[in-house]
């Protein structure tokens, strides 16, 4: 260190120092607002998974049925409502034969007299081997009986109130064949017969365990491809039968495809409807706010008649306007009829919003260097209420995809048996207890996209917060 | 403020004559009409029926008949339920229906302003993710199967106790509502959690909340007085309009825990076409909506006083 | 804060009217709780056409008639009764009493029948009526009510004439339509006749003594009733009304209501929960009507003829429905009609189809040919709202694509949208239902007759109208009986329209609750004498 006292300047000291223009240079570029807001939003943590998160939505959507070219809308009645699992296999058989029945001659179908207690019915057994297709049942005839009652459980009954569903019964206590056909599995059933009078049950009961043999008919086999020509006469054979890996639903459709093609619809509906009625609802309710006086009291009026209307009935009401033929697809009405609707509620918020802002400090010194309310309201309000907008469009999303559901329901929106997520999501309500795979695979889907756009929604107002950049 | 009120009286009940002119005019260009059945009627029947509800008369008439009486606050005869009046049916379910609804927005309003000030305080950190899952949970997946599981709980819970302590459906004690009205409320809570979120985050660096900080103010009384208060405005903003929504609008719940609420009428009337009931209850939506609209900017007069009104 | 006040208050006010919730069965008091699926729209008995209605007032007003656990008319009112060809006498019980006290009286019958057929009562169900002599020209407003042909001779002879013969009038007076009416009760009510609890005079097995709308109904038994010592239960509490079948199984396994329909969903839940689940036939049929109108494709014979050899109802029934109780669809006759002297479906059996997809293929063809067309256009097949309506559409979209190629649109309309277009014939193919109003095969049979209001795809044979007629015209049972199974065959023969089930459902009742009777026609569930055992 020099010391001060002992220094003394020369004339060099004064002299001209080169100018250095590289040292002037501004090194990094220029950033406007946006751009600034944009650099930020990309360093983003949530903002990068949500882009990923959204990356990976398109190639499903889009990639996703070239590499899985299933028809969404065949029907596999054979494997309805499966759960996911590994390929299937089943047997080749014949087409179904009816069967008449076994109505015993040398026994009587009426009792003669009407008996306090009969015994139970004895050497029930399965007739022929049991399959997916058929289970025929027999037994051998009690006296006194006047008919049987036939029921079916999934477990051993435990007592006579156990013996579980109650498929049918035959009328006469000679006929003592029954034949099940309802929704078979390859599963062990227990099959329980009691007697009865003809009209009231006796209370006793014979119990046996058939297990079905998963079977497929020549016809589904050819129809489906599964099989070869020659391959026709191997009965017996053990088939694969078509893998489906997310399993399938009520009507034995390939979940994974459907979950591919309606995630187009639901995609759509429920990302472009949102933008287009906040955009319309920011700018309603930014300018009802900005203005104030008669021209809020007017659009805030107008805002407050369309929420009141009977949803419902207008929906009807703009589906004959519309003219959608039967089982044509209307999203473009659809779009439409959802940004009439639905835009209030982000113009009442903005709104709100916007009269709070307006009053501080520094629009009113804006204003006083002279700007203009176009600019005020797009560089200074806006931003400001950037974070509330950001959360009604996130909201906005599921709301647009179930509101699609909710229309397609009613015929409007898209036509069965195109497939969304949003009605995908209906059906398997109805079966989310026993089926869970048919809920809880469309709402997973919904819960990623609302995911990445509540992501999105927490990075941008991360980014386009001035305030928010002393924080990091 | 009185007569600012009463301009906005007079601006509501034009609204009102408004919602029910386009009502009016939706419904009568609707296919279809309240007395078409499952079972097809003769001509000389249905006739009869036409003639007892006036709609032989042409819709220009019946119109302005509905207006007076809609004046007189009359709304006709339910041509569902035809022993009852419309008037009636509001009378008996609307209540109910108001108590759910309110519930339900005390549960959303608690709720919301709590988790969202939660999550606002851990920006980022593990209870705010928890929290915005749950949130994302909340609005992805349908009312009704939250109705559903909520239902199956209290069955549970019962059955797990041996006795029915709280009842899984029906109307009456309060305890009937607890599970309909969080159920119900749901919604509503995880919007105005991520709502409080984000205007509480707006807040936090205010120059006022600074001035507060440098004046030496307790972190706990900032909170409530500051921050707080000026970050709840957006959740008054939405709250209006969700109590008159949520009060109406509770159909599956009301129809899941068998809650005669008016909320089923209000639907099952538009499936039905049933003309009276669609008009009284829209009508009687409209006021309601249009009233807690008004209350909603009065409140915000008070909550914040650099809001001008005029 | 001035919002949690009016939130207190309000909570008060709901919580001061309130019960405590009973359970489903108590053996002490012989009462029990039920569940609703809606609030009864109408308790007037002269215009009550739905379900629920129905169900109450079976239990609260007894007509002249009723039936028995095994569908056997039994008297009620009258004690015995004759009938020919032109006209029927029931002779009244001396003991049958309003809830007022004053006797049940043949004057009592008159009034109401002709009070139905008033233009002004509007009834929607007046048709039903029309046996009588005068009935229909009454309700068209030609003729006066008091030359309708049914007379008091006495207090307690009620005559009848008719307009045709009727053989099966006996079991339509067991029918809400023919419940009477006091007329000094109804006078002086005016407006409100039926309209709350008070409202309404009873002369059943119980009176109606409280009703909350939309909210609950109590029955108590009545003390008036004739054969009150025969009616076990004290009180009937319907405490819950709503049509979520998950939610009134919820309320089931709580231990809250007595009985619960099961769909094909929550019948898994009530076999985890080891239920002893019953069957009950309904007694409707369910069928796709095509539209016949010239303009219509559906009209050509060859194409329904092609439709009717590709779908399997066993497929619909086991696959699609999945549930147990309901029957393939083969005959637009159930099999619980009766005939001459058996069952219906035994006696004349219908005709049955094997599915034969080559055959139906050449039978497109033809009907391609016949109707001068390069290629099918896309049939409209008009479906409900309700998910079980949408599914069933999606499963014949499916299966006339995959077996004939045909393409189907489904055309989903809201309820009254749906009977516009309905009416209108702006459909090919429509998903439709058939529920019997009285027990006789005609109910079913005159379905498709060409003036018949409910025919909607307007089908106009005169082979059809020729059989009606005959039956009609005719008290005869073996000659009636006779056009019926001739019209079965026409209806499968010509392919009129596409059976798809007959339906049956599967419920819970509480294993302590006996002698419930589920029936077809009439109050169904009726728990007139029922008993909780211990």
């Amino acid at each position: 260190m020099t010391d001060i006292t002992s220094f003394q300047p020369s004339d060099e000291d004064f002299a001209r120092v080169k100018t250095d223009l590289a040292v002037e240079q501004i090194s990094r570029p220029s950033l406007s607002y946006w751009q600034d807001a944009w650099v930020r939003l990309k360093k983003n943590t949530r903002a990068t998974i949500s882009l990923y998160i959204v990356i990976g939505l398109a190639v499903f959507t889009l990639l996703g049925p070239v590499f899985w070219q299933v028809d969404s809308s065949l029907q596999d009645l054979n494997q309805i409502s499966q759960a996911p699992s590994l390929p299937k296999t089943a047997a080749l058989v014949g087409a179904y034969k009816r069967w008449d029945g076994i109505i015993l001659e040398d026994f009587p179908a009426e009792p003669e007299a009407y008996a306090k207690s009969v015994a139970a019915v004895t050497e029930l057994r399965a007739f022929e081997a049991a399959t997916t297709q058929q289970v025929r049942i027999t037994w051998n005839p009690t006296p006194g009986a006047g008919g049987y009652n036939i029921y079916r459980n999934h477990r051993a009954p435990e007592d006579f109130n156990d013996l579980g569903l109650p498929l049918g019964s035959t009328f006469g206590g000679n006929e003592v064949s029954y034949e099940d056909r309802l929704s078979l599995e390859s599963r062990a059933y227990y099959y329980s017969i009691v007697p009865t009078d003809g009209y009231d049950e006796y209370e006793v009961y014979t119990v046996t365990a058939i297990t079905p043999q998963m079977i497929i008919t020549v016809n589904d086999a050819r129809g489906r491809n599964l099989i070869t020509a020659d391959e026709e006469n191997n009965l017996g054979q053990e088939i694969r039968l078509e893998f489906h890996p997310f399993g399938t639903d009520y009507l034995g459709r390939d979940m994974l495809a459907r979950l591919m093609e309606g995630a187009r619809v639901s995609l759509f509906i429920g990302i472009v409807a949102p933008f287009i009625y906040v955009i319309f609802g920011i700018i309603y309710g930014g300018f009802a706010g900005y203005f104030g006086g008669r021209l809020d009291v007017l659009l805030m009026r107008f805002a407050d008649f369309v929420v009141a209307l009977p949803f419902l009935l207008f929906m009807i009401l703009f589906k004959i306007a519309f003219g959608i033929g039967p089982g044509e697809s209307g999203i473009f009405p659809m779009l439409v009829t959802l940004a009439l609707l639905l835009w209030p509620a982000t113009a009442r918020l903005v709104r709100g919003q916007v009269l709070q802002i307006r009053e501080q400090g520094y629009i009113e010194a804006a204003r006083l260097l002279g700007a203009k309310p176009s600019y005020l309201i797009l560089r200074h309000i806006i931003p400001n209420t950037m974070g509330v907008i950001l959360v009604t469009l996130t909201f906005a999303v599921p709301a647009a995809i179930f509101t699609e559901a909710f229309l397609s329901f009613i015929g409007m929106g898209v036509a069965p048996p195109t497939p969304s997520w949003g009605s995908m999501c209906n059906e398997g309500i109805k079966t989310m207890l026993s089926h869970p795979h048919e809920l809880i695979f469309p709402a997973t889907f919904i819960s990623v996209t609302v995911l990445a756009f509540n992501l999105l929604g927490d990075g941008l107002t991360e980014a386009l917060d001035s305030r928010m950049r002393s924080r990091e | 403020m009185l007569a600012y009120t009463l301009k906005r009286l007079l601006a509501g009940g034009i609204t009102v004559w408004f919602i029910a002119t386009a009502t009016f005019v939706a419904m009568h260009q609707v296919p279809g009409d309240p007395l078409m059945n499952d079972k097809a009627v003769t001509p000389e029947i249905r006739k009869n029926l036409e003639q007892k509800y006036g709609l032989d008369k042409s819709a220009t008439e019946q119109y302005f008949i509905f207006l007076g009486n809609m004046l007189r606050g009359d709304f006709g005869i339910s041509f569902t339920q035809q022993n009852r009046r419309v008037n009636d049916i509001i009378r008996d379910h609307f209540p109910v229906s108001a108590t759910l609804g309110l519930l339900a927005i005390f549960f959303a309003a608690t709720g919301g302003v709590l988790w969202g000030a939660l999550t606002a305080i851990y920006r980022n950190r593990l209870p705010d993710i928890i929290i915005m899952f749950l949130v994302i949970l909340g609005i992805s997946v349908p009312s009704f199967v939250f109705a559903a599981l909520g239902q199956l709980l209290l069955v549970n819970i019962n059955s797990m106790l041996g006795q029915s302590l709280i009842p899984v459906a029906g109307w009456g004690t309060f305890a009937h509502m607890l599970m309909p009205s969080l159920v119900l409320g749901l919604g509503t809570m995880a919007f105005l959690t991520r709502l409080m979120r984000s205007s509480m985050l707006e807040v936090v660096n205010e120059e006022y909340i600074k001035t507060a900080r440098a004046k030496g103010l307790s972190p706990v009384r900032i909170f409530f007085r500051h921050q707080l208060r000026n970050a709840i405005l957006p959740v008054i903003t939405v709250l209006g309009p969700q109590v008159a929504a949520i009060t109406t609008g509770g159909f599956v719940v009301e129809l899941v825990f068998a809650i005669p609420g008016l909320g089923r009428y209000f639907v099952q009337a538009v499936q039905q076409l049933d003309y009276t009931v669609i008009m009284g209850t829209t009508v009687f939506y409209g006021a309601f909506l249009v009233f807690m609209v008004i209350l909603v900017d009065i409140i915000y007069g008070f909550v914040d006083p650099r809001v001008r009104l005029e | 804060m001035k919002f949690v006040l009016v939130l207190v208050l309000l909570l008060s006010i709901q919580a001061a009217n309130a019960e405590v919730d009973a359970t489903s069965v108590d053996f002490d008091s012989q009462t029990i709780t039920i569940a609703l699926t809606q609030e009864p729209p109408q308790l007037n008995s002269m215009k009550a056409t739905d379900q629920v209605s129905i169900v109450i007032l079976s239990h609260v007003i007894e007509g002249l008639v009723g039936y028995d656990r095994r569908g056997n008319v039994v008297p009620g009112v009258a004690e015995r009764w004759e009938i020919d060809d032109k006209t029927a006498t029931f002779w009244l019980r001396k003991d049958a009493r309003w809830s007022d006290g004053s006797p049940v009286t043949a004057h009592d019958f008159v009034f109401a029948w002709r009070k139905t057929l008033e233009p002004a009562t509007a009834s929607e169900y007046a048709f039903i009526l029309y046996p009588l002599m005068n009935g229909e020209a009454i309700n068209q407003g030609k003729m006066d009510s008091s030359e309708l042909g049914v007379f008091a001779d006495d207090d307690r002879t009620l005559r009848i004439e008719f307009a045709r013969p009727t053989g099966y009038f006996v079991k339509l007076t067991a029918f809400v339509s023919y419940f009477p009416v006091r007329k000094e009760f109804f006078d002086k009510k005016g407006g409100r006749y039926a309209a709350d609890a008070t409202d309404l005079l009873y002369n059943g097995p119980f009176r109606l003594t409280e009703w909350t709308h939309s909210a609950s109904l109590k029955m108590v038994k009545s003390d008036s009733y004739w054969d009150k010592d025969n009616i076990h239960l004290n009180a009937i509490n319907a405490d819950y009304i709503t049509s979520d079948t998950r939610a009134r199984l919820n309320l089931f396994i709580d231990g809250k209501i007595v009985h619960t329909r099961l769909d094909g969903e929550t019948y898994k839940d009530a076999l985890t929960q080891r239920f002893r689940i019953r069957r009950f036939s309904t007694g409707n049929v369910f069928f796709v009507e095509y539209n016949h109108r010239p303009e219509r494709i559906t009209r050509n014979r060859n194409l329904r003829k092609a439709i009717q050899l590709v779908f399997d109802p066993n497929e619909m029934v086991n696959k699609v429905l999945a549930t147990p109780g309901n029957l393939p669809g083969i005959s637009p006759f159930p099999v619980w009609l009766n005939g001459v002297e058996d069952k219906f479906r035994r006696e004349y059996p219908a005709p049955v189809t094997d599915i034969d997809v080559e055959k139906a293929r050449e039978l497109l063809e033809t009907a391609r040919h016949e109707l001068k067309i390069e290629s099918f256009p896309p049939l409209v097949l008009l479906s409900g709202d309700s998910p079980t309506a949408a599914k069933q559409a999606e499963y014949m979209q499916g299966l006339l694509k995959a077996r004939l190629g045909l393409d189907i649109k489904i055309d989903i309309q809201t309820f009254k949208q749906r009977l516009a277009k309905m009416t209108s014939g702006d459909f090919d193919m429509v998903n439709a239902g058939w529920g019997p109003d009285f027990d006789d095969v005609m109910t079913f049979g005159d379905l498709f007759a060409s003036w018949n209001l409910n025919n909607r795809g307007r089908y106009n044979n005169p082979a059809y109208d020729i059989q009606v007629r005959t039956a009609m015209n005719s008290s005869v049972p073996k000659i009636r009986m006779d056009a019926m199974g001739e019209l079965q065959k026409i209806i499968h023969d010509d392919a009129v329209i596409l059976t798809q089930y007959e339906q049956g459902v599967i419920y819970l009742m509480h294993p302590k609750l006996k002698g419930v009777v589920r029936r077809v026609i009439g109050a169904d569930p009726d728990y007139t004498r029922a008993r909780v055992v211990k």
